[in-house]
Formats: structure tokens, C-alpha cells, sequence
């Protein structure tokens, strides 16, 4: 009994209750003529996808800049190094890293900006950060269409110029991470071997930033801004590298969903990204200043686990086909319940 | 007042304390910080705070009757009225809506038959009669209708004066060092209207640092000291001397004796340099300070509080805007950078201990190391092949461990956030993250404030222990002189941003005293006049 008690409180209600949740919707599957192999299946791409995107938000939290709702910035430098490297015609993994080469920079040049405003609204960052990300959303709306992009593939046909909403990498680099050294077992279980290498090997370089001499700056400022000063640290420079980071996280991430999504989302497409990012976060049980690789894993599987389950079995019990309701009242509930839990943690 | 005493949480802040106050009599009221005055006055008022820790023991008696407050507003109503050190005035309005505020006069409007009371109008012409009256009581230059927020501070002081004035039943004037923010003749004003206050048949307590004013209007005065009165004072037969000498010499039982070794204990040469130093540390502002330390040396700062002695150490550590010349073995110290003092070997503890000192979230090991770890580049191990450098678990843990035994931390682990610590240990904490950083030059700030008298003397002996043992220099900087005497060669009091004079250990009380006081550099200057 003390065990089971001692395991509830290190892993807290919400994730028993969530976990059970979605233990309960897999169990449910086979019943209503969902196939659990390729539910599984989905739940695993959808993480491999979203991975890296949550683990963005560990620096930002960790420096005390909160949650990056402006995530959307980092993304649309991963667009810009997206767009780039398909008119360069590049395909296959060359084309997927020539595409983080050109969006890195970009993602550091934007990080810096960012991080600059940041530090100059302590307290209100996440309320800033998330109108960064939006009114920078705005903006690119105008150079998608502004931009000298030429290729035959993502420009509109009828005009000739301007990129297109929806740009297809097939032929270019669709799932070229994705199908490194990957397997199907039957005909609905495919595992992305090589998006999961990745983000492991992401979050280790993570969990190794975090116990350098910086990444542990970084926390202390994050835990004590005046004790970390004390202490001969640059407050705003640690929070500007956490910043940095995490928007060239933001970029990676942005590319590694594309190859396994297989299309580019640009105009509004980076609008809502940053939210099921935080939520997960938040539902792995990080709190708004305190935030590890444990929690990055686990809420982005039950996040992304109950947001690929809920449409699938809803959608066979009633018979109709409401999936895109289901995912949108789910993906914003739980975004919702998350948040609350913020003020939950605030005010212990 | 009679057997009045009061602790907090276990720790004794007032004892025993008697006094009476006749009708139309001014008591003054003088003690160091922490003697107990404002606790006392907090009785008095029946402020909260006094309820939420306990209550109080012993009575009090207001014309013969025995009362007790349990909130500011019964005391209002027996007629006791308090000025504070910080002003309850609303900028925006103008001294005589402040004077009257929540008791305005008011006439009668139609709205009243509707709404009741609330809605009855503010009769202005009466209302600026009625702060007319209490100003011209006061018999002061202030103009009704001055926006407080347009105010020099000496007009907000009347003005406060002035409300608690135009209450009908004030008998009783507790004002709470009203003088510390008057220039000279504002001062004087102030004393002669409460000399005619009290010639009106109001008594006054009167609190203040200022003992020639005391010396000047009061006809009793009392002592505090620890939470006791030491002495009761008629000003006819006394002087500033024996005033100043009762406040300070306290008896020093208990606390760590002087030995014969210590008198023996040469200095070295100067380590420390500090020349016209001046620190923008809000609340304790540093102006002109000179300074000599010697190297081996146990160096006191003392002085009153927002003298300015805490902004000495926090302006050379680079934590608030400084300007001057330091000079450190020999080296210039860049001042307004944090690191530089720490790289040269410069380490400090924090007054504000909970809010500078500490992480409190953290583990015990992490609030020792950091700072080590930031500036010395200890505690990192190379992995990948020399490529980066990661923290060594291990090494952390072992030091962590080290110091958690020399120090004698009550703790689970290592690995214990330090919230969850007593003060006492936290205070250990602080001196063990001072010391992994091996520093020559330790400032350590108010190290006792806030802890019990075993872990007192725990801090205070650790720092001679590693004075003694590292051969390493100790400014220290404490409110409490008799702390300060016990453990330091030679001590500075700071008073207004100024060192008002060194002294060794061993000099008299009464001489610390009167240099806090800022009496000395005053009879100089007339000296010199």
C-alpha cells in the first residue's frame, strides 16, 4: 500500500487518471472494430513527430522564461529552411539536413531577437511570448507570398509566383528520417526507428546541456534569478541562450513533423503549434519553472496517445464521421485542463 | 502598562515591561533595532500580528481600565492614535480629505432616503474647517488643499499627525520615530506642537534615534533592551552619555568571550581598500565610505539600520549600482560586475538570505556547489573524450557531505531542498557555499539575524574557526554590537552613508553608542564651526 501510495504521489494524479484513460480507450478498440496494431502505430508516429517540439519547451522553462508559447517563431525558421531546401531541389537525408542547416541560423538570428524582448518583460513572458509567435505568424503570412521562390512544385499555378498553403515533400524528402533503418510488421504496424533515434539523441544532447557548466546556470537562474547573479552569472544572457535554444528546437522539430507528415503547412499552418506543445509538456507534469526529459517523453505519449485514440473509437461508436470535432474538442480540452494546472502550481 | 511581555514562535522578544504615562506627559521610548519597540507599540495598537503569533502576556490599563485590542480599530475607538514610520496617506487626495478620510462630514441629500447613510454628501466647507482646526493646532505652515502626492515628506508627516489630531477621543499619541525623515527645523516645528499637544491633555509616546530631541521634550524616559526596560530616565538628571551606554551594553552572558589570545592577534598588511565608495541600495544608501581591512583580520561593520553599513558589502559584490575605488591585494575591483569580485577571491552571505542566498527549490549540494562551480570551474568532469564538461555527481556529493558534517546541518541528505531547513541551517548552508569557493576575503551580513541562540552560536564560532584555521580575512556586518565585539578585532560604525568612526573590540559601549548615534561628528562639526 505505502508503494502504491509513494508511486501515485512521484507520478501524480493527472498522469494515473490520463494513462488510465487511455489504457481504457485501447482495451474498448478491438470492440468497436478499431485495429489496436495500427492505433499503436499512429500513437508512435504522432509521438516520433511531436517529440521534439515539446522537448523545445524544457530550456525556456528550465532558464524561468516559462512556457514558449512562441513557438511559432522557431517554426517558421524550420519553414523557411523547408521551403529552401526544396527549391534547391535536395532530396533524401540531404535534403532533410540541408533544411535544418538553413534553418538553424535563421532559428538563432530570430532566438536572439526574441530573447532580447523577453528580457525585457520578466513576469509577463508567456503573455508576450505568445503574441510573438502570432503577429510573427501575421507577418510571414505577407512573405510566403512575397518571397523569390521559383520551383514549379510550391508556387501557385495560376500566378506563378507566391508558395502555396500546402506544399507536398513527396519526391523530395518524405519520411527520410523516419525510414532509417525502420520496419512493418503486418500490414498496419510501421515503426519510424529513425525518428525515434533522432529525438533520443536530441534529448540526450538535451540531458547533457543540462549538466554543463551553462545548462546549469540556466536552471539556477530559473530557480533564483538574484542567486544566480550573486553567484557571477549573466541572467540575461542565460535566459537569451535558453531562448535561442529552444526556438532552434522549434525549427528542428517543424522538419522532422514534416518529412513524417509528409506535407509543409505554411500561412496559418504554425498558428496553433506552439499549444499542443505546452499542453504536453504540462501533462508530463513540468510545472511553469521546472521541467525534465521524463516529462517531455511521457506527456507527449499520453497527449498525442489519447489525441490519436478518442476520434478513432468515438467515431465507431456513433457511426458517423465527426473525427475532425472529436480531435479538435480533445486537443483543446486537455490544452485547457493543462493550463490550469499552471495556476495550480503557481499558487502551492 | 504592567508585566507586559510577548515572544514569537518561542523566540523572547519582550519582557516584563512596566511603564505609566500621566495624562498630558510625553514618554520617549529609545532601544536599538530589535529591542522590542515596535513589538510593544504592536501590543499597544492591537495590530494582527500579535494575535496571529499568541497574544501577549501581562495587562495594560487605559484610565484605570484594563484593555485589550484585538484589531487597530478597537484601539481607534479608546482613543489611541498611531503614526508610523511609513506613511498611510493616498497620494491623490489632498491633506485635508486625508486628515478626515472615513470620517468626513456629510450632509443630507435625497439619495439617502433611498441608499441609507453611505450615500450622504461630503460637505467640503466643513471638512477644510476641520483640517484648518487640526493644522493650526499642530501650528504648522500646510496647506489644506495640497495634493499629498506634491508633498516634501514633512508635510505628509503633519499631515499624519494632523488625522490622528482631529479624532475627538485621541488621548493617547503613539508616534513612532516621526523625526527620522524631517530636516532640523521641521523637527523643531514638530516638537513644539507636541509639547502643545500635550499641554492640550494628550499623552505621547514618543519613539525616536534622535536622544537629543528626547533629552529635550520628554518627561520620562524608558530604556528598552532585549525586550526589557534596563532604565527610566527624568531628563533633568540625565545626559546623552548614560542614555547611550544603557542602550548598548548589554551583558554578554552566553555569548563567546574574548579571549587572552585575541588580544595578542596582529594584523597584517591592508587586503582591502575601499575609498569613497558609494552604493544606490534602496533603503540602505552608502555615500562616502573609507575603509582599511587587514589581511587576517575579523573586520566589524556596525551601525542602525538603513544607515547604510549592508549596502557596503552588496555594493562591492557588484549587486547594486556603486561608484569609488576598491582596491583587493593589490588589484583593482571592477565594481557593478558580480563576477569579478568572486573571481578575485571576494565570496559573501547574503543578508537577504531566503531571497539572495539561497535556492530554495533546489538540494542542499546544488546551493553549495553553484557558486564554486560557476566561477572556479570545480566540480565538472570531462566525458566524450575532453569534448564537453558535465557536473561530477560525485565530487558535488562528497563536498556537500563534507560540509554538512563540519558544519553540523541538520538535514535527510544531501540531496534535501533547502526550504524545507530551519533558519539556523540555512545560515550554515549560506557559510558552507562561502566557503567552497576558499575565498581570503569573506563579507558575511547579519549572519545571526533570524536564528536561535544555539545555531548563533554555532555561525559565530565557525567563522572564527575558519578566520583562524584559513588565515582568511572576515568583514562582518551585524546590527548587533555585542556580536560584533565579541568575535571582530576592529569595527566600523556607519552612520547616514558615512563611517562615523573605527574603533577596536575592546573600546567601550558608550563610545559605539554615541557613534551611532551620530553625536560625536556633530559636537565636531560645532568644534570646528
Amino acid at each position: 500500500m505505502g508503494r502504491i501510495k509513494s508511486f501515485i504521489e512521484a507520478a501524480g494524479w493527472p498522469r494515473i487518471i490520463i494513462a488510465l484513460f487511455l489504457l481504457g480507450l485501447f482495451v474498448i478498440a478491438p470492440f468497436v472494430e478499431v485495429r489496436v496494431d495500427a492505433s499503436i502505430s499512429d500513437t508512435l508516429v504522432r509521438f516520433g513527430m511531436n517529440g521534439v517540439m515539446v522537448l523545445a519547451m524544457v530550456p525556456m522553462v528550465q532558464a524561468g522564461c516559462g512556457l514558449n508559447f512562441g513557438l511559432p517563431l522557431g517554426i517558421i525558421a524550420g519553414l523557411l529552411g523547408a521551403v529552401t531546401s526544396v527549391e534547391l531541389e535536395l532530396t533524401g537525408i540531404l535534403g532533410v539536413l540541408a533544411a535544418m542547416c538553413i534553418a538553424i541560423p535563421i532559428a538563432v538570428l530570430f532566438g536572439w531577437a526574441y530573447g532580447l524582448l523577453l528580457n525585457r518583460v520578466k513576469g509577463g513572458e508567456m503573455m508576450i511570448a505568445t503574441y510573438v509567435g502570432f503577429s510573427s505568424v501575421a507577418f510571414m503570412c505577407i512573405m510566403w507570398l512575397l518571397l523569390p521562390y521559383k520551383s514549379p512544385s510550391m508556387v501557385w499555378g495560376y500566378a506563378g509566383t507566391g508558395l502555396r498553403t500546402t506544399i507536398s515533400v513527396d519526391g523530395y524528402w518524405i519520411r527520410a528520417i523516419s525510414d532509417f533503418l525502420s520496419f512493418q510488421y503486418g500490414k498496419y504496424f510501421y515503426f519510424p526507428t529513425g525518428m525515434f533515434l533522432f529525438f533520443a539523441l536530441l534529448c540526450f544532447l538535451m540531458w547533457l546541456f543540462m549538466r554543463t557548466k551553462i545548462g546549469t546556470a540556466m536552471t539556477t537562474v530559473g530557480s533564483n534569478p538574484d542567486y544566480a547573479r550573486a553567484s557571477g552569472v549573466n541572467v540575461d544572457r542565460m535566459r537569451t541562450i535558453s531562448v535561442i535554444l529552444s526556438t532552434v528546437l522549434g525549427a528542428v522539430g517543424i522538419i522532422v513533423y514534416e518529412q513524417s507528415f509528409g506535407f509543409i503547412q505554411l500561412y496559418m499552418g504554425p498558428f496553433t503549434m506552439a499549444f499542443p506543445a505546452v499542453a504536453a509538456i504540462l501533462i508530463g507534469g513540468a510545472s511553469v519553472n521546472k521541467a525534465t526529459i521524463l516529462n517531455v517523453v511521457i506527456g507527449t505519449i499520453l497527449f498525442q496517445g489519447i489525441l490519436t485514440m478518442t476520434p478513432s473509437v468515438i467515431n465507431s461508436i456513433v457511426q458517423t464521421d465527426m473525427s475532425e470535432v472529436v480531435r479538435i474538442v480533445v486537443s483543446n480540452g486537455m490544452i485547457l485542463y493543462a493550463l490550469t494546472r499552471v495556476v495550480k502550481v503557481k499558487s502551492r | 502598562m504592567e508585566g507586559v511581555g510577548k515572544s514569537y514562535f518561542g523566540n523572547r522578544v519582550l519582557a516584563n515591561v512596566n511603564f505609566s504615562l500621566k495624562k498630558g506627559q510625553i514618554l520617549g521610548l529609545v532601544g536599538e533595532n530589535g529591542a522590542g519597540k515596535s513589538t510593544l507599540m504592536n501590543i499597544l495598537f492591537g495590530m494582527p500580528v500579535i494575535q496571529e503569533t499568541g497574544g501577549f502576556e501581562g495587562k495594560i490599563y487605559i484610565d484605570g481600565k484594563e484593555v485589550s485590542f484585538n484589531s487597530p480599530f478597537e484601539a481607534l475607538e479608546a482613543g489611541v492614535g498611531m503614526v508610523h514610520q511609513e506613511f498611510s496617506l493616498i497620494p491623490g487626495f489632498t491633506a485635508a480629505e486625508n486628515i478626515v478620510l472615513n470620517r468626513e462630514s456629510t450632509t443630507y441629500n435625497v439619495l439617502v432616503e433611498a441608499f441609507g447613510d453611505r450615500l450622504r454628501t461630503l460637505d467640503r466647507v466643513e471638512i477644510r474647517k476641520r483640517a484648518e482646526t487640526a493644522i493650526d493646532t499642530l501650528n504648522v505652515d500646510l496647506h489644506p488643499d495640497m495634493c499629498v502626492s506634491e508633498m516634501p515628506v514633512g508635510h505628509k508627516q503633519f499631515t499624519e499627525i494632523a488625522r490622528e489630531i482631529d479624532k475627538k477621543r485621541t488621548r493617547l499619541l503613539v508616534l513612532d520615530e516621526p523625526t527620522a525623515v524631517l530636516t532640523e527645523t521641521e523637527a523643531a516645528i514638530l516638537l513644539k506642537s507636541m509639547k502643545k499637544l500635550a499641554d492640550l491633555g494628550i499623552s505621547i509616546i514618543f519613539i525616536s534615534h534622535r536622544l537629543q530631541e528626547i533629552l529635550d521634550i520628554c518627561d520620562t524616559i524608558i530604556v528598552l533592551r532585549d525586550g526589557e526596560v534596563v532604565r527610566e530616565f527624568v531628563p533633568e538628571k540625565t545626559d546623552l552619555m548614560s542614555i547611550a551606554s544603557a542602550m548598548v551594553g548589554r551583558s554578554i552572558q552566553g555569548q563567546s568571550q574574548r579571549t587572552q589570545e585575541d588580544a595578542d592577534r596582529t594584523s597584517g598588511e591592508i587586503i582591502l581598500r575601499v575609498e569613497n565608495l558609494w552604493v544606490d541600495m534602496p533603503g540602505e544608501t552608502v555615500r562616502d565610505v573609507n575603509l582599511e581591512v587587514h589581511k587576517g583580520e575579523i573586520f566589524g561593520i556596525g551601525g542602525l539600520a538603513g544607515q547604510g553599513k549592508l549596502g557596503i558589502g552588496n555594493g562591492i559584490m557588484g549587486l547594486y549600482p556603486s561608484g569609488g575605488t576598491v582596491t583587493f591585494d593589490g588589484d583593482v575591483v571592477p565594481l557593478n560586475d558580480p563576477m569579478a569580485p568572486l573571481s578575485l577571491g571576494i565570496a559573501a552571505v547574503s543578508e537577504d538570505r531566503r531571497g539572495v542566498g539561497l535556492l530554495l527549490e533546489e538540494p542542499i549540494a546544488w546551493n553549495i556547489i553553484f557558486t564554486a562551480l560557476q566561477v572556479q570551474n570545480r566540480y565538472l568532469r570531462s566525458i566524450l573524450g575532453g569534448l564537453v564538461r558535465i557536473r561530477d555527481a560525485a565530487a558535488i556529493r562528497d563536498c556537500a557531505k563534507h560540509y554538512i558534517q563540519a558544519l553540523e546541518i541538520k538535514c535527510v541528505s544531501e540531496r534535501q531542498r533547502v526550504v524545507e531547513l530551519s533558519g539556523g541551517n540555512q545560515q550554515k548552508i549560506c557559510l558552507a557555499k562561502a566557503f567552497a569557493l576558499d575565498p581570503k576575503l569573506l563579507f558575511v551580513a547579519e549572519p545571526t539575524r533570524g536564528i536561535d541562540v544555539g545555531a548563533k552560536k554555532v555561525v559565530l564560532d565557525t567563522l572564527r574557526e575558519y578566520n583562524r584555521k584559513n588565515r582568511a580575512t572576515v568583514v562582518m556586518i551585524s546590527s548587533e554590537l555585542e556580536e560584533l565585539r565579541s568575535i571582530c578585532d576592529r569595527i566600523a560604525i556607519i552612520d547616514e552613508g558615512r563611517v562615523a568612526g573605527i574603533l577596536p573590540a575592546t573600546a567601550p559601549s558608550t563610545e559605539f553608542g554615541l557613534l551611532m548615534l551620530g553625536k560625536v561628528q556633530k559636537t565636531r562639526e560645532r568644534v570646528t564651526a
